[in-house]
Parts: structure tokens; sequence; C-alpha cells
């Protein structure tokens, strides 16, 4: 009777992730709210959003609510390879949406691995993303690819290239058509186009795309990407979770910062991902640390909906009782009807506008439910 | 029951052509033809819903997920970036993104240059690009008055066949980018219903072939 009105949405998600990312030994990391915005000035490119709440603090340095979880874990983190490091964080950031003005206060879920990570730890990450994912909704896909092999057919241009930038939005967004676009403009170097076209084109079930994508992978001389894919995503071969994997190459990211496995969850209920993640080992190396790292965040304010109930009813009961009662009969049947399982409203005259599934007047300490 | 495959279609001539695309491709949907003051059409036994939206608001519907697919031009997917698939060139609705003036109009380079546009994002980009400091006056329409009326030196705006530009006595000086009707998804449905998306997209694909 009462579970409905016990939770919210994102406490019960966060409980559940929690617990499942601490029995697979996560340790919990809390942070402060705060960071040096000096950290953040640096590494602009690699926040989801361009805004960030700043203020001067009692020292006169310039902090920054922090608008990310990842760089504060990197910051306060000393390398440790080859041991790694597994945590796990629910912590609020401070965003600017898309197109919104203002900021948003906004719950993130993630896990890390930072150390001596190897395949088998981003296999296990990967897991843990779909574990989450399934643990969300019975019916989520976990598109998963290798940064490898963009950044080994557009390795001709330079980092910043604006060509370079423009072929992987292309492939970030399957327009096979953009290639010629852009072609037309920017003489590409040989074979660039075909091969761009051909990553869009190796999307799907792993069965049907990876040999698509080892093809590739010889082409360009790196069979390890390719390796590298199959041997993460063999944790799911004979599991329920087998189905929803997809590899897809328009999972992609700043090269400056992500490399290698990089991966994204969706729900069929939610119209966004809902998980992010991947490997990160040259945002570290730009942080000057030698560790490797991997990890993934939800997104919980994208889940706001999924699984949205409409309670027939805000509390179980309207308890309704005269002004000149005493508190002590009051509270005492508040509580005698608590214990029979039920949520009380007690109030002198009303509710303004909640529902209730019965009311009940408190008369002579009594409580009389009305017919 | 497959689920229902929404689709946003840009309000006017280009949407009607799209349709008649995609009632070809399989997707057919009559009671779209006789439309009144409905926005909403649904043919459950082809599993295909319609909406008619403002061309501009096609990419809030896809990307969003309120649309699984719907069409949108060139000008507006480089206009506000929406996070969707671009899966096909239609290739309809051809027009262009251009900068037109005065006939007489010189660009003077030690003056900050005054653009007038609908299109604010694309014309930063396309001047930020050639190190051209601009001004922006964003407009909603009748772009073309402005530099007739000393609001700006020059406009960015689409250019179909050049009449209107022609009767207000301007001249196209550059064209930014070509234009046509595009074929978008949402991400999530394009997991979800992969079916029906890439059938569809292989039928147009076809049929233009």
């Amino acid at each position: 009777m009462t579970e409905n009105f016990s939770f919210t949405n994102d406490e019960r998600i966060i409980f559940t992730l929690r617990a499942l990312y601490t029995k697979y030994g996560y340790q919990p990391y809390r942070m402060s709210k705060f960071e040096e915005y000096d950290l953040y000035s640096r590494n602009k490119d690699f926040l989801v959003s361009e805004g960030v709440i700043t203020f001067t603090d009692t020292s006169g340095r310039l902090m920054a609510l922090k608008p990310d979880v990842t760089l504060s874990i990197i910051k306060n983190t000393r390398d440790t390879a080859p041991d790694v490091s597994k945590l796990c964080y629910d912590e609020n950031v401070y965003r600017s949406p898309k197109g919104a003005s203002g900021y948003r206060e906004q719950m993130q879920i993630g896990l890390e691995q930072i150390g001596g990570v190897d395949l088998c730890g981003v296999s296990e990450v990967l897991w843990l993303a779909a574990e989450s994912l399934a643990s969300l909704s019975g019916d989520f896909v976990l598109d998963v690819s290798h940064l490898g092999l963009a950044s080994a057919i557009l390795s001709p241009l330079p980092p910043r290239d604006a060509t370079r930038t423009a072929l992987l939005k292309c492939a970030a967004d399957k327009n096979l058509h953009g290639i010629a676009e852009i072609a037309k403009d920017h003489p590409l170097p040989d074979g660039m186009g075909a091969r761009i076209a051909a990553l869009i084109e190796a999307s799907g079930k792993p069965a049907r795309a990876l040999p698509r994508l080892r093809a590739l992978a010889g082409e360009l001389g790196i069979p390890e990407a390719a390796d590298e894919l199959e041997t993460v995503l063999s944790v799911f071969d004979g599991t329920p979770y087998a189905d929803a994997i997809r590899i897809d190459t328009s999972v992609t990211g700043d090269m400056n910062y992500y490399n290698d496995i990089v991966f994204r969850g969706f729900l069929r209920e939610v119209s966004e991902p809902v998980l992010s993640g991947g490997q990160y080992d040259m945002l570290m190396k730009r942080m000057r640390r030698t560790d490797r790292a991997v990890g993934f965040a939800v997104y919980l304010d994208r889940l706001e909906r999924l699984g949205e109930t409409h309670p027939d009813a805000d509390a179980d009961v309207l308890l309704l009782y005269p002004s000149d009662t005493p508190p002590a009969d009051v509270h005492r049947a508040v509580t005698a009807l608590i214990a029979e399982g039920r949520t009380v409203f007690a109030a002198s005259h009303g509710a303004g506008r909640l529902t209730f599934r019965a009311t009940a007047d408190l008369i002579g300490g009594e409580v009389i439910f009305r017919a | 029951m497959p689920d229902m495959l929404n689709i946003a279609l840009p309000k006017g001539r280009l949407g009607e052509h799209v349709y008649d695309l995609f009632e070809q491709a399989g997707f057919p949907c009559p009671s779209i033809r006789n439309p009144g003051r409905r926005l909403i059409f649904e043919n459950e036994e082809a599993g295909v819903r319609y909406f008619w939206v403002k061309p501009s608001d096609v990419t809030v519907y896809v990307e969003r997920g309120a649309a699984d697919i719907g069409v949108a031009g060139r000008d507006i997917l480089l206009e506000y970036e929406p996070d969707v698939y671009e899966l096909c060139d239609l290739g309809i609705g051809k027009c262009r993104m251009a900068v037109a003036a005065p006939r007489d109009f010189r660009d003077d380079m030690r003056r900050t240059l005054r653009v007038a546009t609908k299109f604010r994002h694309v014309a930063e980009t396309y001047y930020a690009a050639r190190g051209r400091e601009i001004d922006i006056i964003h407009l909603n329409g009748s772009i073309e008055i402005a530099p007739i009326v000393g609001l700006s030196d020059v406009i960015v705006d689409i250019v179909e066949t050049g009449s209107t530009l022609r009767e207000n006595n301007l001249v196209v000086f550059e064209t930014v980018f070509p234009i046509s009707a595009r074929l978008i998804a949402n991400k999530s449905s394009h997991k979800f219903k992969n079916e029906a998306i890439s059938r569809l997209v292989r039928e147009i694909a076809g049929g233009r072939s």
C-alpha cells in the first residue's frame, strides 16, 4: 500500500545501481561539489555542456560547481598501475542544457576503472553497462564501437582539421551522402571517403558487423582493433544480453580524450541515450597521468519519466480532526493508521488539491472512516 | 502488433512531395490526402502515423523522440545541429543558402559586416571560418528588406529561384551551401524500430536509383 510513495525514480535507480556496482567491488567515491575552475577550462571540449557556474571563494580562487564527475576523479586520484582502482559515484553535476538558458542540477551515477586497466576490466565495465540498462528496462540496446578505426582512417588529417571533424560527424550521424558533399569542397586523401563509408556501414549485430570491421581493420593495418572488440564482446556470448548488443560505429567521441572501446546505451522508452562511456586514456595523458581508464555514466535526468506511474491517490487516508483536538490524540491516531500500513495526511480542514483513497474523521479519539 | 512508425512531415508543398515518396515506399496513409484541419493521420494496418509540423520544428519532434523519423532541410540541420541520424538525401526541395546584397555592394574590410538573417548559427559559422568580423541582425522574415533600408550590408538566406531577390534589387554574392531535404531519425528509435526505418530508407534509396 505504501510502496508507491516511498521512493522517487532517482532514488530507486541509485539504490539499485549502487548495489550492483558494489557487488563487483567498486568503492563509493564522494567528492566536493566545487573544484577550481582551471580544471574545467583546460578540458573544455571534454565537457558535455559549455557553461560552468563559477564563483570566487573566500581565498580569492575562482571555483566552479562541478559540471563533470570524471575530471574530478582523475584530478583527485593518483596513478596506481599495475594495480587498478574501481570507483563508483552518484553525484550532482551543474550544467547548461543544450538550447536552454540557465543551469540545471542533474544527478549522475556511474563508475570508473583507473590504473592497470586490461581487456578483462573493459569487458567488466561493458557488462556492468548492460546490467545497468537491464535493471532500468526490459528493452535496451548497448551500442559498442572501437575508435581506433575512425582514428586510423582520419590520421592523414591534422587533429583539429575542419574536414576531419566534419567526416567524424558524418560517421556519428550515419550520414553517407555527407561524405560526398565534403569531398566536393575539400579533396580527401585517397580512399578516405570510401573507408569512412565502409565504417558507417559496418554496424549491426556483432555476427554481421564484425567480419566487415575485421576486413576494414586489416586494410588499415590495425587488426588488433577488431580483435579487441571481439574479445570484450565475448562476455555476452550465450547470455540473455547477447541480443541487445550492437556494434555501431556512429558511437564516436573526441579523440583527444577517448580511445579504443566506446559505448552508448539506449532504452526503448527514452528518446536519448541514457548511458555513455568508454576508454579515456587520452584524457589521462592530457592530465599527465600514466594510468589507463575506462568508465561510464548513467544520466538520471533522462530517466525522469521512465516507468512513470500516476498513483490514484497522494496518500491512503485523509484524517480530519476538529481544530481543538489535543496533539497527542492526533499523533496516536496517525501512528496507529501508519502501523496498519497506510499513508496518512492529517489536517484540521483539508489538503488543498491532494487526493486520498479514503477520508476519516477523528472524533473523541476514534478514527471513523466515511462511507 | 508491431510499433507504429511516427513520421514528422514539414507542412507545405515539400511535405506533400515527401509523403508521395513515402507512400510509394510502402508507408501509405490515404486519409492524409483530405486533411481538413487535422494534423495527425494514422494507418494502423501499414503501421504508420504522420504529423504535419512547421518545417523548422521537424528536428525538434525527431530529436526528442515524438517522431521516429522526419524530413528536414539541410539548412535547418546546420542551423540547429540536432542530435539525430541523417540517413538519406531525398534529393528534393533543392535550393541554396546564400549571401545576397544590393548589386553595388562592396565589402569594406575596415568595418564590421552587418548580416541580417534567420540563420544565426549558419552565418556565424560561415564568417568565422573566413575570419570576418560580423554583426548578426536576427530577423524572422522579410530578410530582403534589411539591406535596402540600411539595416544590414548583406543577408544570409535561402535562395530558390532568385526571383524574390531580383524583385528587391538584390543579387547573390556567394553560395554558403546547397540545400536539399534529408531523412532524419531519432537515435533511440533507430535502435528499436530499425526494421521499419531501414526498409523505408532502402525503398526510397532504391526508388531514386
